[in-house]
């Protein structure tokens, strides 16, 4: 009878959202109030019936109602609680669900805090998140109903993928999905002011702090997915340029640039359509990602075989949504004013440069992750696309990107002297130099890369903390350029983390029994044995390892094998003592003859430096979206 | 209007084409390398009498069905109807080969659901799917006289594939 009610709710949150999507856009078009003044109350609505929808799912995998499908298929009786509400999106119905959930979050988020903006905005905003929302809700409905029932109940459940038994489960999709999402509050707003023809600087003034924390949050759940990966998966790297993860980098890149655009637009007037397009792109390719993930297009870690209505069904609402949009934009973009001039050297000139440099990037990852589709469908053969591509074509493109990064916050609008900034940027050009040149030989061996990523890395934080004094001197900093500097700032430690990661780190894939050593990166682990370890629903063969350095004992490390009941397929659980300039990474491979193992370990310095450089660039997002003058605007906007 | 805004969209249809073809193909249907080899030879107990064995030589002559099959998987239990059409069409004899499960479970299951196979062999451990190159449950085979693997279809078997190719290639197998 619940699951019916979690049903039910759903197809009566399609009836408003379908009303939330409809009658406030026609209201704005005709000046009817009555039919304006519904958005609000009937995003409210959605929401709360969303919320039932998704409490009632939470509840049948909490009381592991196998006659559920969904949860017959995606937990078990034997699974830990914490798992079975995070097996709640640890499918595909699920997840799809938490999707819809949590735009109407953000809907309901913009509904309740812009009762300052024009009422014909708002009711606009809400309107085109409502259709975005009516299409989910109809997608899940016909094609992905995490309500479908099993009859005869199942026994016992299937079980959750082993994989995903991991604390990262409970919040890196969930993350991930506020920052996919979140940039359909950018994309509504963008399309609102196309529609009535506004577009002007207002429109990029209200849409920043929202595009702000999409990003801050798309930041960390990408951050996350790495992280998880990394630990869990066993394979010791931290991005493997797989299909799904393209696919959250790709809207990220994307939105990197819309930031930095919609400050033009916001200060200067400039870039309108430019900026409009970026927002409607993020969005895009959020939705396009989704696609790609769900349809099953293109093979990943992440991807199942799935219904092929389903790939169908969301390739049209791609092609409606995107599709209008972008007539919309073809109709009303030529019309706006082209702002004010700036000269060839001024911040708008840099700004822009940057954007480009992130828009091919982005389109050479799109380009990438979508080759093997495209082969396919000429009909030229199955081919996969690699690491060896996205390194040798991304990598390039982000030098340059991080040489601007050192110039641009010094640049003024419309005009400036590029000889009086390279003079006040001398010593950062000193620093970097050195840097580049030091650091390698410190860590005992040169390369051209290694350098040129420290050179590049140092160049970011020196020319940062020099304009961070500078500023010091005049006055106060404000919050947005401090948000401004600590994001970039997260961008060169997450450079140093990649660049030593990539040029020291040391591998070993050892036989080994118990007493026996290996050493790696200045320090020996010895094994001490393995024993017979039983978990709540596996059972584990857990190794017991030494780490040593100049003899001395400083920790014992307990990588695990694990066969989940459930599962056939055996787990790696690898252990890893993490430090600041290093992590050793221990993981338990096959058992082999005569009482020994294969051991596979990894000295990886500065690894941990790249989540916490995404770290401070989500700080840094906070930032910047708190700053005080940032909210008197907000209000002077009305 | 003017020709540049208009480059987006332009763009976009061309994607959106590129996706709708793509959709139709399927990534993950890589060529088997198994297609047109012999079937991987193995000879192991059989689910309902553990002390008989099963032996892929034991069928030389006849063209035969191997679909592999668990109680623990969903996805068989959707297929299972089909596979129960497919027996009672007495076109060819179809063994079964239980992948990674537990001889009760799988006892149970059929008991319960119906056994539309001749006999089932039992590959508790698996071993016998790595040589067939088992990435997915359910696995369905085609194999000739000769003992040459002719068809291989991942995923649950469906009516419209056993009218449109599993028959036609069955009878057309049966008459050389």
């Amino acid at each position: 009878m619940i699951p019916e009610i979690g049903h039910y709710a759903l197809i009566l949150a399609l009836c408003i959202a379908l009303i939330q999507g409809v009658l406030p856009l026609v209201g704005a078009h005709q000046g009817r109030r009555e039919w304006l003044v519904l958005a609000r109350p009937a995003a409210q609505t959605v929401f709360f019936l969303l919320a039932i929808a998704f409490l009632v799912l939470a509840w049948s995998f909490y009381v592991n109602d196998f006659s559920v499908l969904y949860v017959a298929e995606h937990s078990n009786s034997q699974l830990p609680v914490v798992y079975r509400l995070g097996a709640v999106w640890g499918g595909h119905e699920g997840s799809l669900l938490l999707w819809i959930f949590l735009l109407s979050t953000w809907t309901i988020l913009v509904a309740q805090l812009s009762q300052a903006l024009d009422e014909f905005m708002v009711a606009r905003v809400i309107g085109v998140l409502g259709l975005v929302t009516s299409g989910l809700l109809l997608f899940v409905l016909t094609t992905s109903n995490p309500f479908m029932r099993l009859l005869p109940a199942a026994q016992d459940g299937r079980s959750l993928n082993p994989l995903l038994q991991d604390p990262g489960l409970v919040f890196h999709p969930p993350m991930l999905y506020m920052g996919y999402v979140g940039f359909s509050v950018a994309f509504a707003f963008a399309i609102a002011s196309l529609l009535s023809g506004r577009l002007d600087a207002a429109w990029a003034r209200w849409s920043r702090p929202w595009t702000t924390a999409a990003w801050v949050f798309l930041t960390l759940g990408i951050a996350l997915g790495s992280w998880w990966a990394y630990y869990e998966l066993g394979w010791g790297g931290w991005w493997f340029w797989d299909p799904v993860e393209n696919a959250s980098f790709i809207p990220w890149l994307v939105g990197t640039a819309l930031l930095h655009s919609l400050a033009v637009t916001e200060k200067r007037g400039s870039f309108k359509s430019w900026t409009v397009l970026l927002a409607i792109t993020a969005f895009s390719l959020s939705l396009l990602g989704t696609f790609l993930v769900r349809s099953g297009v293109l093979t990943s870690v992440h991807a199942f075989a799935t219904d092929p209505r389903r790939g169908i069904f969301i390739l049209i609402f791609l092609a409606l949504v995107v599709g209008s949009s972008l007539t919309l934009y073809a109709l009303r973009a030529p019309k706006s004013s082209s702002g004010s001039k700036f000269s060839a050297s001024s911040r708008e000139t840099f700004i822009l440069l940057g954007n480009v440099f992130l828009v091919v990037s982005a389109g050479s990852v799109l380009l990438g992750t979508l080759y093997p589709l495209l082969i396919d469908a000429l009909h030229l053969g199955k081919i996969s696309v690699g690491p060896p591509y996205f390194n040798s074509v991304f990598v390039p493109i982000m030098i340059p990107l991080l040489v601007l990064m050192g110039i641009g916050p010094w640049t003024h609008w419309k005009k400036t002297d590029l000889l009086t900034v390279i003079k006040r940027l001398w010593l950062a050009g000193l620093v970097a130099v050195l840097a580049g040149i030091t650091i390698p030989l410190i860590m005992g061996e040169f390369t051209w890369l290694a350098g040129l990523g420290f050179l590049l890395a140092f160049w970011v934080i020196a020319s940062g903390c020099l304009q961070i004094a500078r500023q010091a001197k005049i006055g106060k900093p404000t919050r947005s350029f401090m948000g401004m500097q600590v994001a970039h700032l997260g961008i060169a430690i997450f450079v140093i983390g990649v660049t030593m990661v990539g040029a020291y780190q040391e591998e070993k894939d050892v036989r080994m029994s118990a007493g026996e050593t290996v050493a790696v990166g200045g320090y020996t682990i010895q094994l001490q044995g393995v024993n017979v370890a039983p978990g709540p629903n596996y059972q584990a063969m857990r190794g017991a390892f030494l780490l040593m350095k100049n003899g001395k004992v400083e920790t014992t490390l307990y990588p695990e094998k694990r066969s989940y009941f459930s599962s056939t397929m055996p787990m790696t659980e690898a252990a890893i003592d993490a430090g600041l300039t290093r992590d050793i990474y221990v993981s338990l491979g096959e058992e082999l003859a005569d009482k020994s193992w294969a051991v596979r370990v990894y000295y990886k310095p500065f690894v941990d430096w790249i989540w916490g450089g995404c770290l401070l660039m989500a700080v840094g997002g906070v930032l910047a979206m708190s700053d005080k003058r940032y909210r008197m605007k907000l209000r002077r906007a009305s | 209007m003017k020709a540049k805004f208009l480059i987006p969209l332009i763009l976009f249809v061309i994607l959106v084409i590129f996706l709708a073809i793509g959709l139709n193909r399927d990534p993950h249907e890589v060529p088997s390398p198994l297609i047109n080899k012999p079937a991987p030879a193995f000879d192991i107990p059989q689910l309902a009498q553990p002390n008989q064995t099963f032996n892929p030589a034991s069928m030389k002559g006849k063209v035969w069905i191997l679909n592999v099959w668990a109680s623990w998987c969903v996805a068989c239990r959707e297929e299972h109807p089909v596979l129960v059409e497919l027996a009672k069409s007495q076109i060819a004899p179809v063994i079964g080969l239980d992948y990674k499960d537990r001889r009760e479970d799988a006892m149970a299951m059929l008991a319960k659901q119906g056994n539309p196979y001749t006999l089932s062999a039992f590959d508790g451990n698996g071993r016998v799917g790595i040589d067939y190159g088992v990435y997915g449950v359910p696995e369905t085979y085609v194999i000739d006289q000769a003992g040459i693997i002719r068809f291989k279809h991942i995923g649950p078997l469906t009516i419209d594939l056993l009218n449109q190719k599993i028959y036609p290639l069955i009878r057309e197998l049966q008459k050389s």
